[in-house]
This record gives C-alpha cells, sequence and structure tokens, in this order.
C-alpha cells in the first residue's frame, strides 16, 4: 500500500485539499501546509505552476498567475516540497508539458523517457503521487512507467462522461487514489454539490470489483455539508481546492488560520459522512 | 480508432478527461461523413463550399511580379473566399459536421478574428448559436471583425487573462467545451489540437490544394517547383502543402512570423516572434505534442507578430512531423519584410493581401532566386482587416514602398 492509499485507509473520510505552490510565495506555501495539516489534511495536493492551465477556473487561473510572477518554477517547487516536513503525503498536481521538459541537457539525455527526469526528482523530494489533468489514461504510457519504477502514485480523473471501457482501463492503471470530477467544466468553488456526483460514484462502484483504490471527490466541495453529503454517498475522500486558493487571496498573511478553521470544518463533514454511508447492520 | 492520431511522435490526444468521450465521437464522426461521405455529407459541404462560399477560387498568374523576380509566380487567390479568407473552408466543415453530429451550439476561439467571423458566418448560414471567444488585446486590433461577428449574430466573449491574444483564447474555449461537452462543439480555427483536429481541419482545407494542383497543370503545363504558404497554426499551409506531399519535386516552405527578433527573452517569458517550427522545441500544449515555443522550464512563452493570425506560441503536429522528416521547409520573414510584401502586392497587382499572407509574399521577396521558375504563393486572406495596424505600422518606419499618406494631416483620423 502506497503512502497515499495509507493515508487515506487511516482517514475514516479524508480530505484532500488543494493549494498552488508560491501563492503568493514559497514561504508562504510552507505555512499553509502545516496549517491544512493541523486542520485534518490528509493529503495535500500541491500545484505547480504552468502558464496554459485548460483545466483550471477563474480562482485557481489566478492563483497560477500570482506565483508565476513572483517566480515559481519546477526547481524551486521541489525544494519547497524537500523543505516541508509534515505527517501527510504531498501529491504534485501539474500539467504534463512540465513534467515532459523537466531536467538539465545531460540528465535528459540519459534518461529512459522525457518524463523520468521529473518523476526521479520529485520523488526524491518527497512527492507520493502526481495528477495531470491534460493527461488522459492513453497517452500516459511513459510516465506510468516512471512513477512504477520511483513508487509514485498516478493519480487519474474520472469525469462525469467517462464510462464503460475507458472508465475501466483507468480503474485499473490509477493508484493512490481515484479522483472523481463531481461535475463538467473547470474547478471553482460551487454551491451545491451536482447529482452528477452521485451518479458519477454509482457508475464507479459498478466497475469496481477488482480495484480496491480510494474514490475522492472534488470540484465545487466548499462547505462542510458538500463534504458529509460526498462521503456519505460511498466516497473515500474530498478533494477541496478553490475554497483554500479564495482564502489565501483574501486573507493575505493571515491565511493559515482561516485555512485550518476551513480544512476543520471540511474534515468534520467528510468524516460525519462515513458513519452514514456505512451504517450498523440492522439486527431483526 | 483506425485512423492514426500520432504523425510520426507528434500529435496525439493531451486533454482533459472530461473532453475524450467528445473527441472519440468526433473522431468517429469524422471517418464517418469526412472520410466516408456518409449521408451525402462532403457533397453538400461541397455544395456549399461552392455556392456560400465563392469556390473554386482562382489561381491568377501574377504578371509584375513575375516579371519582377523573372520568375512564374502563381497567386492561390484564398483572399476570394466568402469572409476573406481560407478560414471558411474549415469552419463551415465542422459547424456542418456539428449539425450532422446533432449539436446544438457552436463555440470557436479566435486571433486575427478570421476564424471567428467565418466561424459566425458559417454558424449563421446554417442557423446554429454560436460564441466566439477572444483576446482583449485582439478584440482592440481587430475592431472590424468583432463587428462582424456581431453582425452575424455571434456572440463575442472578450477574454482577459495572460497577454490576451489566441494561446489565451484557445484554452478559454477548451474550458467552455469541458463545461458543455454533451450539445457543444468546438470548431478549432487551424491544424491544431488534440486528434481528429489536425486531420479533419486539413482535409477541410485541402481543397485548396486540390484545386491548385490542377490549375496549375493547366496554366503551367506542369507542377511547380516550389508552394509558398505562410504558417500560424498551418491551416492555410497544410491545406496549400496536402495534395503536393506525395510530388517530391516541388517543394514546400512554411513561412512563419520572425517577428522584430528571432530571440527569447526567457526573464520576460517573451519571444518577439512567432516562429515556431524554426526556434521552438518539443512539448504538449492545447492537446497535442508539437513545437512549441516555451522557457527552459516549459513555461509557455508569450509570441509576437505584426499579423495577429500569425501570433501563436505553437504549430500544427503534421508540419512539426513534415519538417522533421524534411519534406517542408521552415523560414520565416520578419514584420518589416512582411510590410513591405503588403505595399507591394497592394501597388503592383492591385490586391490587398492579409499580412499572414504578405509573410509569405515577402519570403517570395527575398528567395526568389532559389524557389525555381514556376512558384505558387497562397494568398490566404485580403488585407482589409488589417488597414488599421498597416497605417500605424507604416507611420512609424520609413519605408520607401509605402504611400505617402500626407493627405490625412491635420485630418481626425
Ligand atoms: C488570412 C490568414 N492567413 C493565415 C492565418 C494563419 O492561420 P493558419 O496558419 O492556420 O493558416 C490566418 C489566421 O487567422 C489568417 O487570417
Amino acid at each position: 500500500m502506497s503512502d497515499v492509499e495509507a493515508a487515506f485507509a487511516e482517514a475514516d473520510g479524508a480530505l484532500v485539499p488543494y493549494i498552488t505552490a508560491g501563492d503568493p510565495d514559497a514561504e508562504a506555501t510552507k505555512e499553509q501546509v502545516r496549517a491544512l495539516v493541523a486542520g485534518g489534511a490528509d493529503v495535500v495536493e500541491l500545484g505547480l505552476p504552468f502558464s496554459e492551465p485548460i483545466a483550471d477556473g477563474s480562482t485557481i487561473q489566478e492563483a497560477i498567475q500570482r506565483s508565476l510572477a513572483n517566480g515559481m518554477t519546477p526547481g524551486k517547487f521541489l525544494d519547497l516540497v524537500a523543505d516541508l516536513d509534515v505527517d501527510a503525503p504531498l501529491v504534485c498536481m501539474t500539467y504534463y508539458n512540465l513534467v515532459y521538459q523537466y531536467g538539465d541537457e545531460e540528465t535528459r539525455a540519459n534518461a529512459e523517457s522525457p518524463v523520468e527526469p521529473f518523476v526521479a526528482a520529485a520523488a526524491e523530494a518527497g512527492i507520493s503521487g502526481l495528477i495531470i489533468p491534460d493527461l488522459p489514461v492513453e497517452e500516459s504510457a511513459e510516465l506510468r512507467a516512471a512513477c512504477d519504477e520511483y513508487g509514485v502514485d498516478l493519480v487519474f480523473v474520472v469525469a462525469p462522461t467517462t464510462e464503460g471501457s475507458r472508465l475501466q482501463n483507468m480503474l485499473e492503471q490509477a493508484t493512490g487514489f481515484v479522483y472523481v470530477q463531481a461535475r463538467l467544466g473547470t474547478t471553482g468553488a460551487r454551491a451545491d454539490v451536482s447529482d452528477q456526483t452521485h451518479e458519477s460514484l454509482q457508475r464507479i462502484a459498478e466497475f469496481d470489483a477488482g480495484n480496491s483504490v480510494p474514490k475522492a471527490v472534488g470540484f465545487g466541495v466548499s462547505e462542510r455539508e458538500h463534504a458529509e453529503e460526498i462521503t456519505a454517498a460511498g466516497a473515500d475522500g474530498v478533494v477541496a481546492g478553490s475554497v483554500f486558493v479564495d482564502i489565501i487571496a483574501e486573507h493575505g498573511d493571515d491565511a493559515p488560520e482561516y485555512l485550518r478553521q476551513k480544512a476543520r470544518e471540511l474534515k468534520e463533514g467528510a468524516h460525519a459522512g462515513t458513519s452514514q454511508s456505512h451504517p450498523e447492520p440492522e439486527r431483526t | 480508432m483506425s485512423t492514426d492520431s500520432k504523425f510520426g511522435d507528434y500529435g496525439g490526444q493531451y486533454v482533459p478527461e472530461a473532453l475524450m468521450p467528445a473527441i472519440e465521437e468526433l473522431g468517429d464522426a469524422y471517418e464517418r461523413y469526412v472520410l466516408e461521405n456518409e449521408d451525402g455529407f462532403m457533397d453538400e459541404f461541397r455544395e456549399r463550399m461552392a455556392d456560400f462560399g465563392g469556390r473554386p477560387t482562382p489561381l491568377q498568374y501574377a504578371e509584375q511580379l513575375s516579371a519582377r523576380y523573372d520568375t512564374d509566380v502563381y497567386l492561390k487567390r484564398e483572399d476570394l473566399v466568402h469572409g476573406g479568407a481560407h478560414k471558411l473552408n474549415n469552419a463551415l466543415g465542422q459547424v456542418l459536421l456539428a449539425k450532422y453530429m446533432g449539436k446544438e451550439r457552436i463555440i470557436a476561439e479566435t486571433g486575427a478574428g478570421q476564424h471567428g467571423t467565418a466561424t459566425a458566418m458559417a454558424a449563421s448560414h446554417l442557423d446554429m448559436p454560436c460564441e466566439i471567444y477572444m483576446g482583449t488585446t485582439d478584440i482592440n486590433r481587430q475592431r472590424p471583425n468583432v463587428f462582424r461577428m456581431r453582425l452575424n449574430d455571434a456572440q463575442v466573449n472578450p477574454v482577459t487573462t495572460g497577454r490576451g491574444t489566441l494561446k489565451e483564447a484557445i484554452s478559454e474555449t477548451m474550458r467552455d467545451w469541458a463545461t458543455n461537452v454533451e450539445d457543444t462543439h468546438y470548431v478549432i480555427g487551424s491544424v491544431v489540437g488534440p486528434h481528429p483536429f489536425p486531420n479533419m481541419v486539413r482535409d477541410f482545407q485541402a481543397v485548396i490544394s486540390e484545386e491548385a494542383r490542377e490549375q496549375i497543370r493547366e496554366k503551367a503545363g506542369r507542377l511547380p517547383d516550389a508552394v509558398v504558404s505562410c504558417a500560424g497554426g498551418g491551416s492555410n499551409t497544410m491545406g496549400a502543402f496536402a495534395n503536393f506531399v506525395q510530388d517530391e519535386g516541388v517543394d514546400l516552405y512554411a513561412v512563419e512570423a520572425g517577428g522584430s527578433s528571432l530571440d527569447v527573452d526567457e526573464e520576460e517569458g517573451v519571444a518577439p516572434n512567432s516562429a515556431t517550427l524554426t526556434t521552438g522545441t518539443d512539448g504538449v500544449l492545447h492537446g497535442a505534442r508539437t513545437k512549441i515555443l516555451q522557457d527552459s522550464d516549459g513555461q509557455i512563452v508569450e509570441s509576437h507578430s505584426i499579423s495577429a493570425g500569425l501570433d501563436y506560441a505553437g504549430v500544427g503536429p503534421e508540419l512539426s512531423h513534415l519538417v522533421e522528416e524534411d519534406r517542408v521547409t521552415p523560414v520565416n520573414v520578419g514584420d518589416d519584410v512582411a510590410l513591405e510584401a503588403f505595399h507591394r502586392l497592394s501597388q503592383t497587382e492591385g490586391i490587398i493581401p492579409a499580412l499572414e499572407s504578405s509573410h509569405a509574399l515577402g519570403y517570395l521577396h527575398e528567395a526568389h532566386d532559389e524557389l525555381g521558375d514556376v512558384v505558387v504563393v497562397n494568398v490566404s486572406g485580403r488585407g482589409d482587416k488589417d488597414l488599421e495596424t498597416v497605417l500605424e505600422e507604416t507611420d512609424k518606419r520609413d519605408l520607401d514602398v509605402a504611400p505617402d499618406m500626407d493627405l490625412f494631416e491635420g485630418v481626425e483620423r
């Protein structure tokens, strides 16, 4: 069992928060991660900013712009990760081109594939998993191989439109957890949990037989009730990003305290939901 | 999927998971309707391109240029397609395909506004609701085209992120598509993006070289020594090349925008050019593995060209492949040479070309000695949309070839 899978197993309703690394700078990010873990985060997703974030809505796009404007790079990102000493596995969310370009010429020339240098450096820095939203399972063979070699989880996103053999394929390939996209569209906080969430969880449950990888639902989660509803529907955890990124944008230096409170609230919801999803067997 | 999604190492489908079923559905529709002419799709497409679009376009012998360069120069007149550019070939094809697929809404990105206007015209012609994403920088430098889109009843959505040009508009249109994928078709504007777009857009544009190949054999009695075409994303380029690729004696030149310089400023994240095939490196952008303009970390840099339609940090994966195979020669000319070529064609042949097409004409001017005896230049569009830019940019320079605009002095413009 990987670090990430172990964290889910222990969590009893896992909270996986996302923030953009370097928003507004590396030191602040460290404080923010510590606050999230103190609030109950079980796994932390750190965004490595890319200039063309096609899967992200305006909240995270703006965080990415702030981070890039302040000089965040893949190298500085991995330094930041290596410096972080927290009691939760760290997962890197980024776009494929940054993974594809990483490394100096010599390292790249000697690598087994264009993506190996990044995976090697990420593993070395302490990254436990990768989420690459513009890399569908069909294009993932090289990255899958490198991740296997370095013991890094590769998390796939299951969309409301993912069905049939593609879903099956993805469930077979996924390690760490499966990221269930709650609704169509881009990232961003929403007022309620979409009906598509329930449909997706049901569809996945039907295919679930062979793979016990945990399922976490994300895209739009921002309130305690969302988290509770999602784990009550059978998910193993929730992913929440834009709600935390909004807090960072609003509160600046004071953000860590607000992040801790929000994490606590969502964690309580995720935890409460699990008891509803596994009721005590009724005695008759 | 039976059509190959790769051109050598280039191409592929690097898109968010939510879009995968949609591009598979599109790949299926492309095979059935475009490749196999199911339900007479291609017949209807060709008929509409004739009646609505004005095809075929002439291949015109350019008398003054031919005399000047001592080379037989033929111009493929895509500027005469309805709307003033080759863009309609693709836009009408895709909007019609969306109709056959039962989609109810059309979205598209635009840079120069040429693809946006073409899509707006096609959507209006085929009675489909249409929204166009356009960067705010481009909105300001292509005002006439914004009005045209509005006149054809399309909604224009300004994109404010980044520098507000084509790359940001594509990203934003992809976000819309990922949100509304079930009833919406994304009419991508060039031979870029995930499979099947590069193949499909090429096939809709290939009518350019299909006609030109016939026409040149009729007029010159032989195939040309060279075909010269500008390249932004590369759709007019692939359209002009497609039917000549198998003719080994025909040299193919893709003319990119050299901008003001070929260097990349890593510090600022800016390349003052759009010469992706010449100076770009392998990477993944907007759904495909191809050559892109990026810094050493893999961040996409801001490109530049005097012509908005060439101002893009990527290029079609098939062109990257054909360059790698030495079948297509990538060359480039800068802003100044393109601007002079714009004036030259306007003065000597009575044709005002698009600034994009002026790059191809600029290369002809610079390299005519090396191109052979019979040359086809693709005039991908007309320059009416560029008049404001041309007046402004001409003012800044002291060009011998430019007309005197003194008559404006003291007159409010
Ligand atoms: C007239 C004209 N030519 C060329 C281009 C460049 O596009 P492509 O390289 O896809 O042909 C454009 C783009 O807007 C255009 O308007």
